[in-house]
């Protein structure tokens, strides 16, 4: 049972070792690409597991639970970690044709893998301080990725992202020191017994409000997000991709842990605050893309207002709105990893990602048009698509509370939405282009070609199975939030049934 | 740097450091020390010796690439906790071999968490040689 929790936390480090030395050769950027189709099925077997039998959880190390590290995969944490795998695996192929032999010698291939240990490890734990440890493997992997190349741009955010990131994780740190001193223990189910029995809830609170302010800087929620837009736009279009689809996620992730699991105290005041923040996250981030003229930094803006729609599931905290929360990250994953992908095909026909100085795609390049239109109309909520169900989902929770304010911002920043897409849409696909190029898929050789437009296409098609068959997958978020709400299964798998 | 004394004390102490650095990394199993202080110190040595002779005579001395030593440590540190696979335990429990016990004697105890120590200190000196190299390249 424990090595199904294991491997796909271990297998992405090894398979980082070994492209490491073996990089700048053919086979080192095939090892990535290998390791993340082994990952995809250790995540499966996990996620078949789980379907299976509920809640697992592993003690490592054969230390017992709340001394050691423990790993726990529930429906929440599979699921993640699936979509970890498919989204790793489609940046693995691209990366095949996006990344330079430069990169490539500087351990590229290492560094993406190690990030993906580090999300993987993050979603698996069950332990808060070893939560801060894969938050460390994954700043430092990524500011590894962001800084590859070394161009001055790059520099310049990826010393925003590192500091803005450090601030939060010194937060963070304080916050589990603090937690620590007053429940003597940092095993997350542990802890949810113990938080509750605590008798100053007050102090509680406070480390609570630390945690949320250390995990928003990394969710990128109002008023943290500035590192974000700063600093997506500059690296390589594949590490953009996975940083889009992942990075800001495990925050969100961590978040929707902890303000389910232990800090549950008080609902009506921290939770009231996390609908503040919700509301004037969507807003602010989809204003800021309205200003933009690149095509990722408009996305990058957009990143910052989906990510208010996660943190409204998780404030009205009620099972639907948890549910939609957790519909609404896997379907936001694949989209925004697949629209940066998008950009970088964007940018090797049409020469650039600046929209005054592209255009042409859907008279050359229909086909990049319509994988273009899939995800984007999937972001802005367009029905049949997958963001349409996550929205709907959220958005029906919040009229069934009452909710009729934030229910109103999210359909609002829903058609904010649609105008951004459109004026990618108009811009870089429908005028022509400025220079008088003709911006074909056919001048790519076939090989990059293909290696570009498969991870692109997969994703597509994943965003439209989960469009026209949204049943199962709702089905499932449903039972996530119920297994969230009620963490009784949890802390029994962690520590064992106390009967 | 060229000073005759630091390059003629250098060729005293880093061998030195090199040795207390395993004696550090072998201490660290029972009393204080162990991979990461050991690692820090064994790269101490290399760094005295490139500021003493320079970067390109230190690198010769090490021969291997220090971030290849990192990366290196990093697959030792895995695959001692992936050991554990072998006897059906858990991902980092501790595999424990006594060699030459008896009733009476424990024996000399070897173990996994021994090999994961020395991954520790490669990691630790590989990744410290590599930035000290880099910035004393860029000066």
């Amino acid at each position: 049972m424990s090595w199904l929790l294991a491997t796909p936390l271990a297998l992405p480090f090894l398979t980082g070792v070994v492209a490491f030395l073996l990089r700048g050769r053919p086979a080192g950027r095939w090892i990535s690409v290998a390791g993340n189709v082994a990952l995809l099925a250790a995540a499966g077997l996990l996620m078949a597991r789980v379907l299976q039998s509920g809640v697992i959880a592993g003690q490592m190390g054969g230390w017992p639970a709340p001394f050691g590290i423990t790993l726990v995969a529930d429906y929440l944490s599979a699921v993640m970690v699936v979509i970890t795998a498919i989204t790793a695996l489609a940046v693995a192929v691209y990366a095949l044709s996006d990344i330079g032999a430069r990169a490539e010698k500087l351990g590229y291939h290492a560094l993406f893998n190690f990030l993906i240990g580090g999300v993987t490890g993050a979603f698996l734990t069950g332990d808060l301080f070893n939560l801060y440890v894969w938050f460390e493997v994954m700043l430092i992997s990524s500011f590894g990725l962001l800084v590859l190349g070394g161009r001055r741009e790059q520099i310049d955010g990826g010393v925003k992202y590192v500091t803005l990131n450090l601030i939060s994780t010194i937060l963070f740190l304080s916050g589990i020191g603090l937690l620590y001193g007053m429940t003597g223990t940092l095993n997350m189910a542990d802890l949810a017994g113990r938080v509750a029995a605590h008798e100053n809830q007050g102090l509680i609170t406070v480390v609570a409000m630390l945690f949320m302010i250390a995990f928003g800087v990394k969710a990128a929620v109002f008023p943290l997000f500035f590192w974000l837009p700063a600093s997506y736009h500059t690296p390589a279009f594949s590490v953009s991709a996975v940083f889009a689809g992942l990075l800001t996620k495990v925050g969100v992730y961590a978040l929707i842990r902890l303000f389910t699991l232990v800090f549950t105290g008080d609902t009506g005041f921290t939770h009231h605050i996390l609908l503040w923040v919700a509301g004037l996250t969507m807003v602010t981030g989809v204003l800021g893309a309205a200003a933009q003229t690149d095509i990722r930094k408009i996305l990058s803006f957009h990143i910052v207002s989906q990510i208010g729609y996660m943190i409204m599931g998780l404030a009205l905290y009620t099972p639907f709105a948890v549910a939609g929360a957790v519909f609404y990250l896997v379907h936001h994953i694949i989209v925004k990893a697949n629209l940066f992908l998008i950009a970088g095909v964007a940018d090797r026909v049409a020469g650039s990602t600046a929209l005054a100085r592209i255009g042409g795609l859907y008279k050359s390049a229909p086909l990049l048009a319509v994988l273009f239109l899939i995800p984007a109309f999937s972001l802005a909520g367009f029905p049949p698509l997958s963001g349409f169900w996550a929205k709907y989902v959220l958005v029906a929770a919040a009229l069934e509370v009452q909710g009729w304010i934030i229910a109103a911002v999210a359909l609002l920043v829903g058609l904010l939405t649609i105008y951004s897409m459109t004026k990618i849409w108009a811009e870089a696909f429908w005028k022509a282009h400025p220079d008088g190029r003709d911006p074909t898929l056919a001048q790519l050789d076939p090989g990059v070609r293909r290696r570009l437009l498969l991870p692109v296409g997969a994703l597509a098609a994943l965003t439209l199975v989960i469009g026209f068959y949204p049943e199962p997958f709702v089905t499932f978020a449903k039972d996530a939030a119920a297994q969230l709400l009620d963490p009784t299964a949890y802390v029994v798998a962690v520590l064992g049934d106390p009967s | 740097m060229n000073s005759v004394i630091l390059r003629a004390g250098t060729r005293y102490l880093a061998p030195l450091l090199l040795l207390f650095s395993v004696y550090m990394l072998l201490r660290g199993h029972n009393e204080p020390g162990g991979g990461f202080i050991g690692g820090l110190i064994g790269a101490t040595g290399f760094v005295l010796y490139a500021i003493a002779c320079g970067t390109a005579e230190a690198r010769r001395a090490l021969r291997v690439l220090p971030q290849n030593i990192a990366v290196t440590g990093l697959g030792i540190a895995l695959l001692a906790g992936l050991a554990a696979a072998l006897f059906g335990d858990a991902l980092f429990t501790g595999q424990w071999l006594f060699l030459g016990a008896t009733e009476t004697e424990k024996g000399l105890p070897l173990s996994t968490v021994l090999v994961f120590d020395i991954g520790v200190y490669l990691v630790v000196f590989g990744a410290v040689l590599t930035l000290v190299f880099a910035m004393e390249e860029e000066i």
